[in-house]
C-alpha cells in the first residue's frame, strides 16, 4: 500500500528576526542571530520550508538568585555575582546562542535594586560577549516602566530583544524599544486571543510587527504544557496561513517554569529517580516539546538540558 | 476572504470622466484608497464609454502601477482587451483574468484561451470563470454545478492548478422578476462547487449585482455575503470602501475561527492580510 503524501503547503512564512548589530549597524556585537522563516509546521514538508535553527537563550540573573536549588546552582558557583561572568560561561562553555538578562533582582518583593544597578549589568554584560541580547523586565509593571527604558537606552544601537509589554502594560516598553530600535518581545498568558490583541496594540503605537517575537507563555512538563503547545500550533499556522499579526516567531521559558516543578528539585524522592539527572530531563523534555510546536528561541538553565536541546536541534534542522 | 475592490470601472461616472480628462489622480486616489481599506486584489475595468478599450485598459493599468504594487484583476468579456492589459501588467505580485464562460456560440475555445493567457502571465495570475455556457446563464442548480464541474476538468487536463481557478456562479439581481429563488439556488451550487477537485477551487462571485435596482443595498450586498461565505464562498468583487461590509467579512470569517479573535478583531483583519 502506498504511503499517502500528507504534506500540506502554505502561502505564507513566518517572520525572519535579525537579533543583535555588529559594528557595520552600529552596534558592539559580534555575530548577529536569525530567527523564523518556517513555511510549514515542524517536521512538515522539506528542510527548506523549516527556516532558520531554533536558538537557546540562557538566562543570566541581574543578581545572585535565593531559590535555585543546588543541582542547577552548582554549575554557576563561580559566576552567581557577576552577571557579566555569568553570561561568559553560558557561552563559552555551555555553548549558549544568546544571553537572556532577566532583571530578577529589581522586582520589589525582591532585591528592589535600582536602575543604575540594571543599566551596569547591561553594560557589563555586553562588554562580556558578543552574542545579541535578550533583556527581560521583572514582571512588576511599576517597576518595569521605571527601569526597563534605562535598560533599552544602554543597550542603545544593540538591536536586543527586550520585554516583555502585556495588554495592560504596553506603552512605556513599546515606545523607548522603537526609539531605540531593539526588538520587542509581546507577553500573553496563555490565551492566543490576547496574544494577538498585545500585538495590535504595539502595532498601533507605530511598532513594526516584524521586529516583535510572541511570548506565550509557557507550561512545564506536567504543568500546563498541552496549552502551551497548542497555543504555538495556532499560531504557527496562522502565520502560514497569512495572518501578519500573527506572523512573529515565538520565545518561550523552559528554564524558569522547569526549575519551579518539584519534580526537578525534590531530593528526597526515592521513586523518582536521582535528582540529578531529573531536573535537566524535566527542562530539556520541555524544551524539545515546544521546539516541535514551532517555538524559534527557548530560555533554559541547566547546562546538561542545553547540551540535550542542542543535539537534538542539530539533528531536526540539519540541512544536508 | 479574498477580496476584490470593484471601484476602477468605467461604469462609475468618476473614473468614467477620468478616464476621458486622463486624470490619473482619481484612479490612484481609488487604488490607494481600496488597498488601504482592505482590497487583496484590484479589480481594473474599462467600462463602454472609452472607444479605445484596449488604450484605455493599458492606461489604467500603467496608472495604477505607478503608486501602488496591489495585484490587478484585469476585467473584460474582450479578450483583447485583456491581451492588452497583459503587455503592461505586472504580474509578480499576483493577476487576476475576470473573466470567461465555459464556451461561447462563436468562440468554443474561449476558457482555454484565458488559461493559456494565464499561464503565459505567469506563476500567481489566476483565472475566473463563469458557471455560464453558449446557452447562456442556468437558472438551476445542476446545470450550473455540470458547468463548473466542466471548467474544472478543463483546467485540469490543460495542467492549471484549480488554486488558480475562480468559479463565479453568477449573482442576478434579487428584484428581476421570479428570479428570487435564484440567490439560494447559487449558495447551493457553490457549496457543490468546493467538492470538484481537491483543492478545491476558489468561488467568486460580483457581489453588488445581487441588489441591483434594490433599496437597501448595501444591506443586501452585507447579509448576502454572510450567508455565501458560510456555503463556502472564499473571494468577492465587493465595494471595499464600504466599511460596514468589510466588517462583516471580518466578523464572519472570525465565526467561522478563519482569523483568530482578539478585542480589536476588525482593526486585525485589515493589518492581518496585508501583503
Amino acid at each position: 500500500m502506498p504511503v499517502p503524501e500528507v504534506t500540506d503547503s502554505f502561502t505564507s512564512s513566518v517572520n525572519r528576526v535579525t537579533l543583535g548589530a555588529t559594528k557595520d549597524s552600529g552596534g558592539t556585537r559580534t555575530s548577529t542571530v536569525t530567527i523564523g522563516g518556517a513555511r510549514n509546521v515542524v517536521y512538515g514538508g522539506s528542510i527548506e520550508e523549516a527556516g532558520e535553527k531554533p536558538v537557546i537563550a540562557m538566562d543570566v540573573l541581574d543578581s545572585r538568585p535565593k531559590d535555585w536549588p543546588d543541582i542547577l546552582a552548582q554549575h554557576y558557583q563561580d559566576v552567581l555575582d557577576s552577571p557579566a561572568d555569568w553570561a561568559k560561561k553560558c557561552i563559552e562553555q555551555f555553548g549558549a546562542d544568546l544571553i537572556c538578562v532577566k532583571f530578577e533582582g529589581i522586582h520589589p518583593d525582591k532585591a528592589d535594586l535600582d536602575a543604575a544597578h540594571a543599566v551596569k549589568v547591561t553594560e557589563e554584560v555586553l562588554k562580556a560577549v558578543g552574542v545579541p541580547l535578550v533583556l527581560w523586565g521583572c514582571g512588576n509593571d511599576e517597576k518595569d516602566n521605571q527601569i526597563m527604558p534605562k535598560v533599552s537606552e544602554a543597550a542603545k544601537g544593540e538591536n536586543a530583544l527586550i520585554g516583555t509589554v502585556t495588554e495592560d502594560n504596553y506603552k512605556a516598553l513599546t515606545a523607548i524599544a522603537l526609539a531605540d530600535n531593539h526588538n520587542l518581545i509581546t507577553e500573553a498568558p496563555l490565551d492566543i486571543n490576547i496574544g494577538k490583541q498585545v500585538n495590535i496594540l504595539a502595532s498601533d503605537m507605530g511598532f513594526p510587527l516584524e521586529k516583535i517575537v510572541t511570548f506565550q507563555d509557557t507550561g512545564a512538563l506536567g504543568y500546563g504544557i498541552e496549552y502551551s503547545y497548542s497555543i504555538q500550533e495556532r499560531q504557527r499556522l496562522a502565520a502560514l496561513g497569512g495572518d501578519k499579526i500573527m506572523a512573529m516567531p515565538s520565545i518561550c521559558d523552559a528554564g524558569y517554569e522547569s526549575w519551579r516543578a518539584k519534580e526537578s528539585k525534590l531530593e528526597d524522592a526515592p521513586g523518582w529517580g536521582d535528582v540529578q539527572g531529573r531536573g535537566p530531563m524535566l527542562e530539556a523534555t520541555t524544551a524539545i516539546c515546544l521546539l516541535q510546536a514551532g517555538v524559534d528561541i527557548i530560555r533554559m538553565r541547566h547546562p546538561r538540558a542545553v547540551a540535550v536541546v542542542k543535539n537534538f536541534i542539530n539533528q531536526i534542522w540539519k540541512k544536508d | 476572504m479574498i477580496l476584490i475592490g470593484e471601484r476602477i470601472n468605467g461604469m462609475f461616472t468618476d473614473v468614467k470622466q477620468a478616464i476621458a480628462d486622463k486624470n490619473k489622480q482619481v484612479i490612484q486616489g481609488l487604488a490607494k484608497k481600496q488597498t488601504d481599506a482592505g482590497a487583496n486584489y484590484l479589480d481594473v475595468n474599462v467600462g463602454t464609454a472609452a472607444a479605445d478599450q484596449e488604450g484605455t485598459m493599458q492606461w489604467l493599468v500603467e496608472t495604477i502601477q505607478e503608486t501602488c504594487s496591489t495585484p490587478l484583476c484585469l476585467d473584460s468579456q474582450k479578450p483583447d482587451v485583456l491581451t492588452a492589459g497583459l503587455k503592461v501588467v505586472n504580474s509578480e505580485p499576483g493577476l487576476i483574468l475576470n473573466s470567461t464562460p465555459l464556451n461561447k456560440k462563436n468562440d468554443e475555445e474561449i476558457l482555454d484561451k484565458h488559461i493559456e493567457m494565464a499561464k503565459q502571465a505567469g506563476p500567481k495570475a489566476s483565472i475566473i470563470a463563469l458557471t455560464m455556457d453558449k446557452n447562456g446563464v442556468p437558472q438551476d442548480i445542476d446545470t450550473r454545478v455540470a458547468i463548473a464541474a466542466e471548467i474544472v476538468q478543463k483546467t485540469m487536463e490543460k495542467g492549471f492548478d484549480t488554486q488558480r481557478l475562480f468559479i463565479d456562479p453568477i449573482v442576478l439581481p434579487v428584484n428581476v422578476p421570479n428570479a428570487q429563488v435564484q440567490a439560494g439556488n447559487i449558495l447551493t451550487a457553490m457549496g457543490q462547487i468546493k467538492y470538484l477537485s481537491e483543492p478545491a477551487p476558489h468561488t467568486t462571485v460580483g457581489l453588488s449585482n445581487i441588489s441591483q435596482g434594490t433599496s437597501e443595498r448595501s444591506l443586501i450586498n452585507r447579509i448576502f455575503l454572510a450567508v455565501a461565505m458560510s456555503h463556502g464562498l472564499d473571494s468577492a468583487i465587493v465595494d471595499v470602501l464600504d466599511e460596514k461590509l468589510v466588517n462583516v467579512v471580518a466578523t464572519a470569517e472570525m465565526l467561522m475561527n478563519k482569523q483568530i479573535y482578539s478585542d480589536s478583531f476588525l482593526k486585525a483583519y485589515i493589518a492581518a492580510n496585508k501583503a
